[in-house]
């Protein structure tokens, strides 16, 4: 991956940066040319909520490239305070303790590198809320 | 708008087929599909791939298949949407008939997943999925579909046996597919017993790794009496879109994509799901089966497994589903599945389909599903006398 190709895309990946359509009010995450709901332009920039709960998990076993050292690890869809939607990692649980409408939050996470020497590469993850082990 | 028929199909077997490339894969469809009938020239091809130029390191695949079964100067080119390859492409070759600009086209797809090994060919197939936004957090296209899974049967209270069961059913009739890469019965608890590859998925809800090649040759449907005996109509057909982020759509339990295609494709065919007797639907998982079920019109919502315990989709039922064993059994080379599934659909109508016969099959379907849903493609095929 070029280093460009990763910083561009900081904005959303680590501060959720999303858009609202002034026209229907529709969040679009990720960005779009359009509004996904009503196909408007006029789309301002938009800060997602930090916390949601989470709609949906898996714990990946077999993994793709670039995250063999991290497997198993959990995927969730997390549904935001505002009704977004987005896929993340669930990281600071232990696997047998997810629970679908578990209440999680955004934390900042490596998520993968490239070899010893490439970019290593940051996003947001979610984490429980009040998780007691 | 012309009409459009199938005159000739030719496969090859699902398999691992260490000893033949791409471009031998395709050329053993093409001449079985061309021995079956008389035609003055092919004027296009048009055919489905998706990882060539990962697997293979080959782009220009029109040019090299062209090339390969003699038919230079003609037109061709690929197609590339994902497992919905296939799809695509028979939808490039109706509308290329229809509109008059082509009278016989050639549509294929080919597939060679094992030139890859292991980790490079998921790698590759998990390019259906948004790179930026899902594939950077290290999702993969089966974890995707798992986040589905464990929310419909969260949602659906759906015991974790019923997934199993259209397992056992693919099985069952793929055991009959002379071009099945897993032509084998299996049990409930084989599938129970498997590999977890992302909970809840099991590697027995999943579709095998594999090669092949299909193709189908269309026609004015006034043309198909001079070349062939034996040809279907597609009467019906369609393409549709849906976000390729899992996590953007209104709701995570419906194919939005399949539900439009599958509305456009029974309007344009004048027909609705009960006049389907037989369909080739895409079981990529037995997850994606059990949405594409009730997405096509064919169960109701959160009850397929109610519908598949009464017998509902066995060969012979109310509508039979995959007499081939779908992607389960028959096997899955991504971007020729779609074409699969026509030509068996063809077989099924003009009833060449030996032990795989459902009695009757009058009109069938073909459902062909792009990333985890974000593009489908539907074809509706009737019998003509």
């Amino acid at each position: 991956m070029s280093v460009p190709r990763y910083w561009r895309e900081i904005p959303q990946r680590t501060r959720l940066e999303g858009q609202k359509c002034g026209r229907c009010g529709t969040v679009n995450y990720p960005p779009r040319a359009r509004c996904l709901k009503c196909g408007s332009t006029s789309l301002e920039q938009y800060r997602l909520p930090e916390k949601g709960s989470l709609i949906s998990f898996t714990i990946v076993r077999n993994p793709p490239v670039g995250f063999e050292r991290n497997a198993p690890y959990a995927l969730g869809l997390i549904e935001l305070e505002d009704g977004t939607r987005i896929t993340a990692q669930i990281t600071d649980v232990e696997l047998d303790d997810l629970r679908i409408g578990m209440p999680v939050e955004s934390v900042f996470r490596k998520v993968s590198e490239d070899g010893d020497a490439g970019i290593i590469r940051y996003a947001i993850k979610f984490r429980p809320i009040f998780y007691n082990p | 708008m012309r009409k459009v028929a199938i005159i000739s199909y030719g496969l090859t077997k699902v398999d691992k087929h260490w000893n033949k490339s791409l471009r031998e894969l395709f050329g053993e469809a093409a001449k079985k599909a061309l021995n079956e009938i008389e035609i003055p020239s092919i004027d296009a091809i048009i055919v489905g791939n998706m990882c060539a130029s990962d697997l293979s390191d080959q782009n220009n695949i029109g040019s090299i298949l062209a090339d390969y079964i003699g038919a230079i100067p003609t037109t061709a080119y690929r197609v590339e949407s994902a497992c919905g390859s296939g799809g695509a492409a028979l939808l490039s070759g109706f509308t290329c008939v229809a509109s008059g600009m082509f009278d016989i086209v050639m549509v294929g797809g080919v597939e060679k997943l094992t030139d890859g090994i292991g980790k490079e060919t998921t790698y590759s197939l998990g390019k259906a999925a948004d790179a930026e936004y899902e594939l950077f957090y290290g999702s993969s296209f089966v974890s995707l579909n798992a986040l589905m899974m464990n929310r419909y049967m969260h949602v659906y209270k759906t015991p974790r046996e019923a997934f199993a069961d259209f397992a056992v059913l693919m099985h069952k009739n793929g055991a009959k597919n002379p071009y099945a890469q897993l032509p084998f019965e299996i049990s409930r608890e084989t599938v129970l017993n498997s590999e977890t590859i992302a909970d809840p998925i099991k590697l027995y809800d999943c579709a095998p790794v594999g090669d092949g090649a299909a193709v189908v040759i269309l026609c004015p449907l006034e043309d198909a009496p001079k070349y062939s005996d034996t040809f279907v109509e597609i009467c019906g057909i369609s393409g549709a879109t849906d976000t390729i982020n899992v996590s953007s759509r209104e709701d995570l339990l419906s194919l939005k994509s399949t539900i439009t295609a599958g509305m456009k494709a029974y309007k344009m065919a004048k027909m609705s799901p009960a006049d389907i007797d037989v369909a080739e639907i895409h079981d990529t998982f037995t997850i994606t089966a059990a949405l594409s079920l009730e997405d096509l019109g064919f169960a109701e919502k959160g009850k397929f497994d109610k519908m598949m315990s009464e017998g509902t989709f066995e060969p012979g039922g109310i509508v039979s589903i995959n007499p081939s064993g779908g992607l389960k059994s028959r096997g899955h080379p991504v971007g020729a599945t779609g074409i699969y599934q026509a030509a068996e659909i063809s077989m099924q109508l003009t009833e060449r389909a030996d032990k795989m016969q459902v009695p009757n099959a009058e009109v069938g379907l073909i459902q062909n599903i792009g990333g985890s849903g974000s593009n489908t493609y539907v074809a509706i095929m009737r019998r003509c006398r």
